[in-house]
């Protein structure tokens, strides 16, 4: 079912009262993200990219309109859902395959499954030999792709992620970005990625949807056509590239406005 | 750092550490001499050395000693464990915080130790008011330390568990507790040392037994020698204490990185 539709913000909007008078972050978003898609989330800081992943995961309620997982209203934390931060967010007290681990362990999962899900996890991300490190042992690329297989371990059927790579150098950032497209082509997964990086955006997806300055509003809504999604270093290459990347500077006013 | 900087560093500052004792006892043994100084003022180390001895078969300074360090570690446990309790109950309710904070920072600034005369008033002149105040000195740092620890944990680690449907238990068992362990173990430090001083100070206001009893006891005999044994065997028992706060922390902090696990 290639129309089922996974995740959907159906006019979202967020306000916060902020200091007498309330802070709209963002305002009237829709968002549809088909089954095994991959869409990307672009705007200027502060347009309420973040919000919206909040929303997805269900740590924070909309003011007004609602998020769809499966078709399920958001009403809270669910297990259809994961997300990954810039930040590894890995306890410094447990292992890499006890980080692993984290998620399944609070679902109840049971020990052996729990034990072969992250093993079989730490192979595909050639993490294999440094299951019985700790975190502070591992290089700031190596964290990330422990947090991701933290993230794929619950099995969610969407993952919502913010910024994922910004933290790591240019080279491993090419690298992780090779892995994540490879791994959500292999588990069919569904995501939403929120970056800064147009380059990453167009690589990555099968769509980019541009949002505007506060209150954040989807302004643009760009379907990458290139081939071999699962290969962004190919993609990289590709002579379409840079058509979309200047669109995509275009919408964000970049080169006219002081950032 | 390498491992061969590393191994030369302790190498280097162990002899350090050593010719410094020396020297030391040595200005000790001597220097009140050299100076003039009467044995009265400050006793040369090998008379200090003979009263410890005289005092081992005379005075019962094993039996002081004991009374001390049983003191100490009794007002330690009971101090820590009250501190943590209190420290964890207060870090998850921020209202009980609010309510309670202007409370805890007057008990903070009230000098402890100002409590020993009114706890021997109370209880007489047993062991129990000298625990009494070293639970109530150690009690302080160890509950900031864990209250502390407790509202920095970072709200996206709290935020993914929550996404993980976790329970408030989880959250505090998972996340919460074990990243509050490296600061209770400095508060569990510095406890350990203040509970030597809860308990001195609580024997030298009343009673008859302990290192406390031994110095005002030595202090009225004018036998200065005596003083310095007590003192000495003080900062034994309060480096003995330190020491097995060290030991824990070390087998419990195992996953911490080795540097910083390193000095005192």
């Amino acid at each position: 079912m290639p129309d089922l539709i996974r995740l959907e913000y159906r006019d979202v909007t967020m306000r916060f009262a902020q200091s007498a008078r309330p802070l709209t972050a963002v305002a009237g978003v829709s968002i549809a993200v088909r089954d095994g898609e991959v869409v990307s989330l672009i705007g200027p800081s502060g347009c309420g990219k973040s919000t919206l992943l909040n929303i997805g995961s269900g740590l924070t309620a909309p003011s007004e309109g609602h998020a769809f997982v499966d078709g399920e209203r958001v009403e809270g934390p669910n297990a259809h859902v994961a997300f990954m931060l810039q930040k590894d967010l890995l306890l410094p007290w447990r292992t890499v395959v006890e980080n692993v681990m984290f998620g399944v362990e609070i679902q109840g999962i049971p020990a052996a499954e729990r034990r072969r899900r992250a093993q079989a996890l730490l192979e595909n991300l050639k993490l294999a030999e440094f299951s019985g490190h700790y975190p502070h042992q591992l290089s700031g690329g190596m964290r990330q792709r422990v947090a991701l297989a933290r993230t794929l371990a619950v099995d969610p059927t969407v993952l919502l992620l913010d910024e994922p790579f910004s933290a790591v150098d240019a080279q491993t950032r090419m690298v992780l970005q090779r892995e994540l497209a490879q791994t959500l082509k292999r588990a069919g997964k569904t995501a939403l990625l929120i970056t800064h990086d147009l380059l990453e955006a167009v690589t990555l997806s099968d769509r980019v949807l541009v949002m505007s300055r506060r209150p954040g509003r989807i302004i643009d809504e760009i379907a990458i056509d290139i081939p071999d999604r699962d290969e962004p270093l190919k993609r990289r290459l590709h002579p379409k590239v840079t058509d979309y990347v200047n669109r995509l500077m275009e919408r964000l006013d970049i080169g006219t406005v002081a950032a | 750092m390498s491992e061969a900087a590393n191994s030369s560093v302790v190498w280097k500052g162990t002899v350090a550490s050593v010719a410094l004792l020396i020297v030391f006892l040595a200005a000790w043994q001597w220097g009140p001499g050299l100076l003039r100084i009467p044995p009265f003022i400050i006793p040369p180390l090998s008379m200090v050395f003979d009263e410890a001895v005289r005092m081992w078969h005379v005075s019962g300074l094993a039996f002081h000693t004991g009374v001390t360090a049983a003191e100490v570690l009794a007002g330690f446990i009971l101090g820590s464990l009250l501190g943590a309790f209190i420290g964890y109950m207060i870090g998850m309710s921020p209202t009980a915080e609010f309510a309670l904070s202007p409370y805890i920072l007057a008990l903070q600034i009230a000098p402890k130790v100002a409590f020993a005369p009114l706890f021997i008033l109370w209880m007489g002149f047993t062991i129990y008011p000298k625990i009494l105040v070293a639970i109530l000195i150690v009690f302080f740092p160890v509950m900031v330390n864990v209250l502390t620890a407790i509202r920095t944990v970072d709200p996206d680690l709290i935020n993914l568990a929550r996404a993980f449907k976790a329970s408030r238990a989880q959250i505090f068992w998972k996340i919460e507790f074990p990243a509050s362990l490296p600061p209770l173990f400095a508060g569990l430090r510095i406890g350990s040392t203040l509970a030597v001083v809860g308990v001195v100070v609580g024997e030298l206001v009343g009673g008859n037994m302990g290192l406390g009893y031994l110095l005002s006891f030595g202090e009225g005999q004018a036998n200065t020698a005596m003083v310095f044994v007590a003192i000495v065997m003080l900062t034994l028992v309060g480096g003995i204490a330190y020491l097995l706060v060290i030991l824990i922390e070390q087998r419990v902090l195992h996953y911490m990185p080795k540097r910083a696990q390193m000095g005192f």
